[in-house]
């Protein structure tokens, strides 16, 4: 899933300060999951944000809404009625939802109330993992399923450096060192011989790097 | 065919001699003066300077710069490169060009992370790691192309070292991914400062029993400790640092003037105990902003004179 975090309200009452209706609008899918942007979350800040204006003596006035997924047009759709009665809309779905609902309105400004931070996993009940950099060319399988370019600090694909000690990354020992991991996970596989293999330099033409990707499934077109 | 690069570590190394090489920080600044005080002070007493990559991740001069300052002034330097700065555009033409200022030596590593230095906030590059930049190398001066295939005009023919860390985990992986930097290119293995002899000997027999201290050139990281803040520091702040509880003890038990000295003792022990170990070929002296001590601990070891 797509993990983030909220932004802290003081950065969101700046965002939102030159408006006096706002919408702010939720996402059911992955920010509802890890407590950034579902709809719990928008009743929240907006009591919060309603809160704080009184106290300040800022009129505003906040509308909730929130949608199945703003990543989708079907479902964006939804919010039409509510966005044409707000002067902007504060969206707490990660930057993919935020862009999708620019897109589509564009009489109003679309505002991001959360920091899309990762994708990742809910490792265990509130620690969300990275896990994935979405890099477009898939090595897992020589790494027994951990991933070095998104879990090394220093993408290494032929082994640790120097700094890992007792499992722990050089960076941080609040980090498992990835590579202690995929020692480990090839062990107990009996895979070990995967990593005499000399890896050459990763392809990045797939990543980012080449700037921002499509993906184009004809058979699926209208 | 192997073809030989033109440097005095080289020739060295393979007569079957004993190499001592020693460490250069470049200034955080532009004062060339720096470096060549500091190449005088190893100069003579060491076959080659290596000078590191804005190690620790603190911008300094660059390695390139300061070994070509070095060059100047007759001594060899090896030339540290981190992938950490650099994607392969930039190390492929900064080798290129190194080479073109005289620079014959290569010491191919990622580079510590950037959280260590005094810019955390910077963005890592991280485009190869140090076993690729090793094969790009060796690529070059072998085959006389660039990562892309592409024919050199003129190959740089570096010699090639990688760095091996025996006291870092897993242990029983680190033999493996020595035997793999040597299969990648590495003609010399430069390792982390050596404290805990028990453990560095546990690596080379490991090392010897896979028959690869007959293919690469081991050279032992040797650091003196100035003080006792230092040996402490070292062994609970460096990454992969193994500072054996005994040797803080004993620099704690002498008078304070006379630590610096205790911490040259032991250095020199573990010099004579380095050269014992069958396989290693050579020590590198890494005496951190104290390089007037390493003339008197090449001396003082018998290592003088230099061939
Ligand atoms: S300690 Fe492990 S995870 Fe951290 S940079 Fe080194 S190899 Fe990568």
């Amino acid at each position: 899933m797509i993990v983030g975090e909220q932004k802290p309200i003081s950065e969101i009452k700046q965002i939102i300060a030159p408006y006096q209706k706002v919408l702010i609008l939720g996402c059911g899918t992955c920010v509802k999951t890890c407590f950034a942007g579902g709809e719990d979350e928008v009743a929240v800040l907006a009591s919060a944000l309603r809160l704080v204006c009184k106290t300040e003596g800022k009129r505003i006035e906040i509308e909730e809404q929130t949608v199945e997924r703003q990543c989708e047009d079907e479902f964006i759709q939804e919010s039409a009625q509510a966005v044409s009665r707000n002067q902007a809309i504060l969206s707490l779905a990660c930057g993919a939802g935020v862009q999708a609902m620019a897109r589509r309105f564009t009489t109003a400004p679309v505002l991001p109330g959360v920091n899309t931070t990762f994708m990742g996993v809910l490792e265990k009940p509130g620690l969300f993992t990275e896990e994935c950099s979405g890099c477009g060319d898939c090595k897992l399988a020589v790494f027994g399923g951990i991933c070095p370019f998104t879990r090394c600090a220093k993408k290494l694909l032929n082994g640790p450096c120097g700094g890992s000690q007792n499992g722990h990354c050089e960076v941080s020992s609040d980090i498992d060192c990835a590579w202690h991991l995929i020692i480990e996970r090839l062990k107990a596989l009996g895979q070990m011989d995967n990593l005499r293999v000399y890896l050459p330099p990763k392809n990045w033409a797939a990543s980012l790097s080449s700037g921002p990707r499509k993906l184009i499934r004809e058979d699926h077109m209208l | 065919m192997k073809i030989e690069s033109t440097g005095k570590l080289q020739r060295v190394l393979n007569s079957g001699g004993f190499a001592v090489t020693a460490e250069c920080g470049p200034p955080r600044g532009a004062d060339a003066e720096i470096v060549r005080k500091k190449g005088e002070l190893l100069k003579g007493c060491v076959d080659a300077v290596n000078v590191t990559d804005n190690q620790t991740a603190i911008v300094r001069m660059s390695s390139i710069a300061a070994c070509a300052h070095l060059v100047t002034m007759g001594i060899e330097p090896v030339m540290q490169m981190v992938t950490r700065d650099r994607n392969r555009i930039a190390l492929q033409s900064d080798i290129m060009g190194a080479y073109s200022l005289g620079i014959t030596n290569i010491l191919c590593l990622s580079g510590d992370h950037q959280t260590f230095g005094s810019q955390p906030d910077a963005l890592n590059v991280f485009d190869i790691d140090s076993m690729n930049l090793v094969r790009t190398v060796q690529t070059m001066r072998e085959q006389g192309q660039d990562m892309s295939g592409f024919e050199l005009k003129g190959a740089p023919r570096m010699f090639i070292g990688a760095a091996a860390n025996p006291f870092a985990d897993p242990f029983e992986y680190r033999v493996m991914r020595l035997a793999k930097k040597i299969d990648a290119g590495a003609d010399f293995i430069q390792t982390q400062c050596v404290y805990n002899l028990a453990r560095f000997k546990a690596w080379m027999k490991m090392a010897q029993d896979e028959g690869l201290t007959e293919k690469v050139h081991i050279l032992a990281g040797v650091t003196p400790m100035k003080s006792v803040g230092m040996a402490k520091y070292m062994a609970t702040r460096v990454a992969g640092m193994d500072v054996p509880e005994g040797l803080i003890k004993r620099m704690e038990g002498v008078a304070k003037p006379k630590v610096a000295e205790e911490g040259i003792k032991i250095c020199l022990e573990t010099i004579a105990a380095l050269r014992e170990i069958q396989g290693v070929h050579g020590i590198h002296l890494m005496a951190i902003e104290w390089e007037d001590v390493v003339e008197r601990i090449v001396s003082e070891a018998g290592l003088l004179p230099r061939p």
